[in-house]
């Protein structure tokens, strides 16, 4: 088949679960390719000699290279190049923002014009982790010499993970340290089920466990244990705490009951099963008409959660117009399939409360489009005398998150940015602290699941040197000289 | 897992469990709290770390049984294991010798009082404290709450031990009778501390309350136990769960308790079909 004919395939469709069941359901949504649809979608990459998609995917996995393996069959094959790249193909396939990373570099999506008929190379990502997941063969990674070296890795969300995995394969022994009763971060309290079942978080870190990573749970550094310590004990420490604070919108009201921030929404919904209530002991607000104030991911899953405990209208309530709003696409036209009403440029000045103090209101103000502002979006600005109460009985503040300031409060040596972010070196994630490093959220804020498998990636490729080396200036120039053989 | 190493009961629905935990036992100060879940489905639920015996690497929990998981935890047996316990958590207790402090605990707000009331006469502070429960099986802690001051009183509301009354009274006779204070310590239910320091603010006896928000992770994370303080809001969890009680919306607070009530009711109904007469005994905004 030469590329011309590749080009006219058209894109395979994921089939999907139809949005007025799954509303009523917590099952994933897009049901998975079958071997048959994966090996058609692959047909339609051309191999391309300069493979723009890789400079797309900040792991930089090998595209074509996997693509041509489902191609000709060969699944396995195909399951090991890409973790040669990604530990977690399973969830970046899921929910990477694959329109604005490998796909938007795609040459098909290019010449046909379309990002959106790019290869869907985070489908068939998800097809081949997930092919590898079902046989259930486990993999053990080459035997490697003990260095002896002691590793503690703060906080498991994708960033710890990623630096667990990475360096238990170079020889050393890592502990990772999580605060809750579960390792996943984000992947396991804030995105849903529905996105991401918490059963392939679950056999990711099962997998990190047999190859030797040890986790402890409920461990709060900076409480359980002084982060000195874990610093003073350690060879190396990597902190990936990820951006947990939430933002509140400091208007009159939010202490209602009945106004609960994204987080808090959403770890009743997810890490405690409150959807399973009262099987499970934890509850969970439910409004018959709930409002979400933001326009991203997390919003997204707020409302579209909403839908699934039981709320009759579910209102995502943003102060911009829907082409700026920052979720993926695909979250988006989810959500308003499933009946997500969509209230854009509008913002809620107050919340108003009945005599039990519980929300009945929110007084919104409709907004319109003036200049450019420092993110280059046109930036949203009140219309006077507009305002109106939007009647609701539950609000969900879903407006942003900043970083987890637990560790940077109980360590002050740890050089932070003015809004909270650890400093770190770009290429190594070196802190202000030798022997420290860090990354994902915690450096970013709040940013995307496969940027902090890139940072943690880094930083044990930096950590490793480090360790072996005892080398701490000047280590992003000798990994660099260095990153053929490291790599 | 946490093993369960010894319980006792110390009053009607009243329990003392030690848990084997030694990192929280060796970095625990006065004041700090764990999080608690007894099960794969269970609840996160915050509680105050009474004491801790480093040696054996335990800590001391005092629990009141009022819905669901406490009431779980009163069937649990030395031997058993939880998966969660997590902490310390929140910020210690401010423990400085100031000269004469007035500790006043209500109920089950005798268990965090004392760690706090023993710090500060272990700080070299001259100790008055005032324990109040409806009635005399509800005093927990007398032995060791009058080792831990120099004076002790109790007062009961029905006058089954000690002063008949409320503590806010027994206040009021110790300051008529020209006792003075340069710090007060109060911790029980909401609408008692809320009493409390609406007197002791007219008094000019600076206070520190610890509250007790409904919490999810304990770590900051959420939100769920934002409280306000004066004109700013905090996360009790990250920055309480002491505050200025003199600053406390005590009425926010109190409302905000009572979000999950009828859940919570539904879950006890399912639960245990005898329990409905305890939930009667948590009203008032919370068990302590
Ligand atoms: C609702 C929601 C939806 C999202 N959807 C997407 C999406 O579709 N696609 C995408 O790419 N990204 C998405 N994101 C963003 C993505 O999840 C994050 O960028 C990513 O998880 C960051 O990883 P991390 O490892 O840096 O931190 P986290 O995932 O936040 O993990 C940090 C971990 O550290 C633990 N921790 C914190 N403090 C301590 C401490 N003191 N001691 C021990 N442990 C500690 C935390 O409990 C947590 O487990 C979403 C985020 C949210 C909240
Ligand atoms: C910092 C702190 C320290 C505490 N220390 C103690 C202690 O030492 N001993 C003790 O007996 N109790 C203590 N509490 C209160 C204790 O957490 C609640 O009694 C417990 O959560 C009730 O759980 P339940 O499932 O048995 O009851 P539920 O049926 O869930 O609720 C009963 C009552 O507890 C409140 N409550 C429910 N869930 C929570 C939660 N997650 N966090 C806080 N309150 C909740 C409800 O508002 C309700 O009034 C403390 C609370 C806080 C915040
Ligand atoms: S990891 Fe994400 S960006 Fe990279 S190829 Fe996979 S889906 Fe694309
Ligand atoms: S750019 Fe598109 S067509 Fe080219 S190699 Fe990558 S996936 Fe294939
Ligand atoms: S309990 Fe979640 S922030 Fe305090």
């Amino acid at each position: 088949m030469n590329a011309k004919e590749r080009m006219k395939i058209p894109p395979v469709d994921m089939p999907e679960q139809d949005p007025k069941e799954r509303v009523s359901n917590l099952d994933e949504v897009p049901l998975g390719y079958t071997p048959e649809m994966a090996m058609m979608e692959a047909k339609r990459c051309i191999q391309c000699k300069t493979a723009f998609c890789i400079e797309g995917c900040p792991v930089g996995i090998d595209i074509p290279g996997f693509i041509k393996l489902i191609e000709d069959g060969d699944f396995k094959g195909a399951a090991r190049k890409m973790k040669e790249r990604n530990l977690l193909p399973a969830m970046c396939g899921r929910v990477c923002p694959q329109e604005e990373q490998c796909q938007l570099f795609c040459t098909i999506g290019k010449v046909r014009k379309n990002p959106c008929e790019s290869v869907m190379i985070g489908k068939l990502e998800r097809f081949i982790a997930d092919w590898d997941r079902e046989q259930g063969e486990f993999e053990q990674p080459p035997s490697v010499k003990s260095s002896g070296r002691r590793v503690a890795v703060i906080g498991a969300g994708p960033a710890g993970l990623t630096v667990a995995g990475d360096l238990v394969k170079f020889g050393h022994e890592v502990i990772v340290f999580e605060a809750l009763h579960k390792a996943g971060g984000v992947l396991v309290y804030g995105i849903p089920e529905f996105r991401l079942p918490k059963k392939i978080v679950q056999s990711e870190v099962d997998y990190l466990e047999k190859i030797g990573v040890e986790f402890r749970y409920d461990h709060v550094i900076g409480k359980t244990i002084p982060v000195r310590k874990i610093v003073d004990d350690f060879d190396a420490v990597f902190i990936g705490t990820g951006a947990g604070l939430p933002r509140f919108m400091r208007v009159d009201g939010e202490n209602l009951l009945g106004v609960l921030s994204a987080n808090e929404y959403l770890t009743r919904a997810n890490l405690m099963k409150a959807y399973d209530f009262p099987e499970a002991d934890t509850p969970i607000v439910k409004g018959k008409k709930v409002i979400t104030v933001g326009g991203g991911n997390v919003a997204m899953d707020c409302a579209r959660t909403a839908l699934r405990m039981g709320a009759e209208r579910s209102l995502i309530v943003y102060r911009r117009a829907e082409e700026q709003m920052p979720a993926r696409l695909e979250e988006i036209h989810h959500a308003k399939e499933e009946g997500v009403e969509f209230h854009l440029l509008q913002n809620p000045v107050r919340l108003v409360g009945d005599d039990r103090g519980w929300i009945k209101g929110a007084e919104v103000i409709k907004m319109e489009l003036g200049e450019p502002d420092s993110s280059g979006r046109r930036r949203p600005v009140p219309i006077e005398g507009s305002e109106f109460i939007e009647n609701t009985d539950a609000l969900i503040v879903a407006i942003g998150n900043s970083p987890n300031p637990l560790v940077p409060n109980s360590f002050p040596d740890l050089e932070v940015t003015r809004w909270g972010g650890i400093v770190v070196n770009e290429i190594t994630g070196q802190t202000s602290v030798p022997g420290v490093f860090a990354g994902g959220d915690i450096v970013l804020g709040a940013a995307t699941v496969i940027l902090a498998m890139g940072h943690g990636r880094r930083a044990a490729r930096a950590m490793n040197l480090y360790l072996s080396s005892g080398r701490w200036v000047d280590l992003d120039s000798a990994l660099d000289l260095s990153r053929a053989e490291v790599h | 897992m946490y093993q369960l190493l010894h319980k006792e009961k110390l009053g009607p629905d009243i329990f003392l469990y030690r848990f084997r935990a030694s990192d929280i036992a060796r970095y625990r100060k006065p004041g700090q709290f764990v999080i608690v879940r007894i099960h794969e489905n269970g609840e996160r639920i915050p509680i105050t770390i009474a004491d801790v015996d480093i040696e054996e690497g335990s800590i001391t929990l005092i629990i009141q049984a009022v819905g669901k998981t406490t009431l779980q935890m009163a069937q649990m047996k030395k031997g058993d294991s939880i998966p969660t316990l997590t902490g310390p958590l929140g910020e210690p207790t401010h423990i400085e010798k100031v000269g004469r402090v007035l500790c006043v605990g209500g109920g089950i707000g005798i268990a965090p009082l004392y760690p706090a009331a023993r710090a500060m006469k272990d700080a070299g502070n001259h100790v008055t404290s005032i324990l109040g429960a409806r009635s005399s099986n509800l005093i927990i802690l007398a032995d060791l709450m009058r080792e831990a001051s120099d004076d002790l009183i109790i007062t009961t509301d029905d006058g089954t031990e000690g002063q008949k009354g409320l503590v806010t009274d027994a206040i009021r006779n110790l300051v008529d009778n020209g006792e003075e204070f340069d710090q007060c310590i109060a911790m029980g239910p909401p609408i008692m501390m809320k009493f409390v320091c609406i007197l002791t603010e007219k008094l000019g006896i600076p206070t520190i309350v610890s509250l007790n928000p409904i919490m999810v992770d304990g770590t900051g994370m959420c939100g769920c136990c934002r409280v306000t303080v004066g004109d700013e809001v905090k996360f009790a969890c990250i920055d309480g769960p002491e505050f200025d009680g003199h600053k406390v919306d005590f009425d926010e607070l109190m409302a905000r308790l009572a979000t999950y009530r009828s859940e919570e009711k539904n879950a006890l109904e399912g639960y245990s079909s005898h329990a409905g007469c305890r939930l009667d005994s948590m009203s008032e905004g919370g068990s302590r």
